[in-house]
């Protein structure tokens, strides 16, 4: 038992000390938090979670995603294979697949240009993504009749007039 | 004494009002279309309601208001502030129609930085926002980088001598053809051909970078649109960010200069003069302007160490400031990283930037290069006086296509819109000083909001209070039609209350 507790301690620090930065925020973080506190995240492994929105775009072996928690959008550097297993990313019809990102939160990428994004190590899908139904708004189709109706009894009344 | 106005002159403003409000009208046509092509059936409802609005508004005043007179220099100055107001108002019903603005005054202020190619939004949840009304958003960029009265002008109003009183009063004062409406057809066709090349470029740069074709081609339009007219929206929330492209980056940064470029320049370089370019006193105070303010801010951002390189801190301090110089407001960083990431110095580098704009007769607003350009050049007679001889006869002169003497005339004028810059700067950062903000940050979203450029640090959300809301799309509008007709209604209002 003894022997079992110290192999499970030495796995647990072994596979700590793996993680690049001496930090790891396991629980999600908003986009707005790590904006503002850049620099305390810049270089740590980070959770973030939110909808994949726009389009994928793939670039060779790794991908862009902008996954979007509500707040604001934040780009994500993935691997093309993780990029993948994106079914759906949201627009005006659709609701994107919900993800959860673990990876490095950088201030400015040195990679990238200096932009603010996060490397994926890893995804797991929280949510799948749905085409949204957008039923007729009825309201707003009597308004436009209604309106169209006032339009012509104008024209009407100045056919009325010129005679 | 202060006259009051009389019927006769209400009924010319209204009429020419209702034209316009028609030619505006008539521009809804397109995402109308749009929201067709895409089969968005609840925002093309938005902007059938909206058009029907439009019209029987139009329609109304051209009856009532019916004359055959033309118009006097007061009366196209307060058409021209009037319409800008109107179309704010117009512009507006669509956006608040698709439940993506909290409020109508929210929607208000977007209409306004659209028209008035600013780029600050209080849009929520654009990433989801339709087809339709992210077309309408970049297309009232557009519009109004031309100018409404321009489109008017160009398409629905026949010649007549008051055109050019309504052109002036539009911050267009300068004549690239003998004929007003000429002069405008030739800048729709200036940004038509621009419009295609440009969205050639960015749309298969697009599908380069992994976008899909269709979304890649719409985005190129749109970023075309809001790039030359250096109006800043986006489709997406990230802005420019969103592309994680530098190809993407390079050609915007063509595109808001070309937009930031007079368009009596284009119609030379056009006409094979291409030397006119290096000649230019706007293109080579804006090539110094922009070598002094990027130099301030690479200093600023190279002090707290920003970036992790020189070129990293090139491509974002770049990119800023040339979004900010021309007046477009394109980011490659969030707006509160302008707080978290750059330094007072930095800031200053780029406020002094959106303050200064581009060339007059272009897109951009702010003081603009031919009169800081004027101004340096009056700065240097007076020195060249104090150091020469008494007798000595010292004439400076600039070439701005042709070879012009500097007159006191023109230095008055500069200074005089210059001045009504700084001041129109310095009241929205008081207002905003009001409202808690430090002084900088104050200062910086009033200067991008006066000066049309749409670079934020932050301010500007939609929780922001109301009255500020309001300074800023004064401070758009008034920034847009550089004075001018906003004096002329302010006086028009006094005489309507005072005058005998």
């Amino acid at each position: 038992m003894k022997i079992n507790f110290k192999l499970a301690l030495i796995i647990l620090s072994l596979a700590l000390m793996s993680y690049p930065s001496s930090s790891v925020f396991s629980q999600g973080i908003s986009s707005s938090e790590l904006i503002k506190n850049a620099k305390e995240y810049d270089g740590k492994l980070i959770t973030y979670t939110g909808e994949v929105i726009g389009d994928v775009m793939l670039r060779g072996e790794f991908a862009w995603v902008n996954i979007s928690d509500g707040e604001n959008a934040l780009g994500v550097w993935m691997s093309a294979p993780l990029a993948k297993e994106i079914k759906f990313a949201g627009n005006y019809k659709i609701r994107g697949d919900s993800l959860e990102i673990v990876g490095i939160f950088h201030r400015a990428c040195l990679e990238h240009g200096g932009d603010l994004d996060i490397h994926a190590q890893r995804s797991r899908k929280l949510g799948n993504g749905r085409i949204v139904n957008r039923r007729l708004n009825l309201d707003k189709k009597n308004l436009s009749l209604i309106l169209f109706g006032a339009l012509l009894l104008i024209w009407i009344l100045t056919l009325f007039r010129h005679k | 004494m202060i006259l009051k106005p009389r019927l006769e002159d209400l009924k010319i403003i209204g009429f020419y009002l209702g034209k316009i409000i028609l030619g505006l009208a008539f521009t809804m046509v397109i995402p109308i279309l749009a929201g067709l092509c895409f089969r968005e059936f609840n925002p093309t409802l938005d902007f059938l309601i909206s058009i029907e609005i439009s019209v029987f508004l139009g329609l109304l005043l051209v009856k009532v208001c019916h004359t055959d007179k033309d118009l006097n220099w007061m009366q196209g100055m307060i058409v021209v502030s009037l319409s800008w107001v109107v179309a704010m108002f117009l512009g507006a019903i669509p956006l608040y129609l698709s439940g993506h603005w909290k409020s109508f005054l929210d929607a208000c202020f977007d209409a306004m930085s659209g028209f008035a190619t600013t780029g600050l939004a209080l849009v929520q949840d654009l990433d989801h926002i339709s087809y339709t009304h992210n077309l309408w958003r970049h297309l009232i960029m557009f519009l109004g980088g031309q100018g409404i009265v321009v489109i008017a002008l160009s398409f629905f109003v026949r010649g007549f001598s008051g055109a050019f009183k309504m052109y002036v009063g539009e911050a267009r004062d300068e004549k690239i053809l003998p004929n007003v409406v000429h002069t405008s057809r030739f800048i729709w066709m200036v940004s038509f051909v621009y419009l295609v090349l440009g969205t050639l470029a960015l749309g298969i740069t697009g599908i380069f970078n992994g976008m899909k074709p269709l979304n890649s081609f719409f985005h190129g339009a749109c970023i075309f649109m809001a790039a030359f007219d250096t109006g800043g929206f986006s489709p997406q929330s990230q802005n420019i960010l969103y592309y994680h492209s530098i190809i993407y980056e390079v050609i915007t940064i063509i595109i808001m200069i070309l937009g930031a470029l007079n368009f009596k320049l284009h119609y030379h370089l056009w006409m094979g003069n291409r030397k006119e370019i290096f000649r230019n006193i706007e293109t080579s105070t804006l090539f110094i302007t922009i070598i002094a303010t990027f130099s301030i801010i690479a200093v600023g951002l190279a002090q707290i160490g920003s970036y992790p390189s020189a070129t990293t801190l090139f491509r974002k301090g770049f990119y800023q400031l040339i979004s900010g110089h021309t007046g477009t407001g394109f980011q490659t960083i969030y707006a509160q990283q302008f707080l978290t990431d750059w330094n007072h110095l930095a800031l200053v580098g780029v406020i002094m930037a959106m303050a200064l704009g581009g060339a007059v007769c272009s897109t951009t607003g702010a003081i603009k290069m031919l009169r800081i350009g004027i101004i340096f050049k009056a700065f240097k007679e007076d020195l060249k006086r104090i150091i020469m001889p008494e007798r000595a006869l010292i004439i400076e002169r600039f070439h701005h296509i042709i070879e012009v003497f500097l007159e006191d005339k023109m230095v008055r004028s500069a200074l005089i819109i210059t001045l009504a810059y700084i001041i129109l700067y310095g009241l929205g950062a008081l207002v905003g000083m009001f409202y808690g903000h430090p002084f900088l940050n104050a200062l910086f979203e009033s200067t991008s909001a006066a000066a049309n450029v749409g670079l934020s640090c932050g301010i500007t959300n939609i929780s922001m209070p109301v009255a500020l809301k309001v300074t800023y799309i004064i401070q758009m509008w008034a920034g847009r039609l550089e004075f001018m007709s906003v004096f002329t209604i302010l006086g028009f209002l006094i005489a309507i209350i005072k005058g005998k």
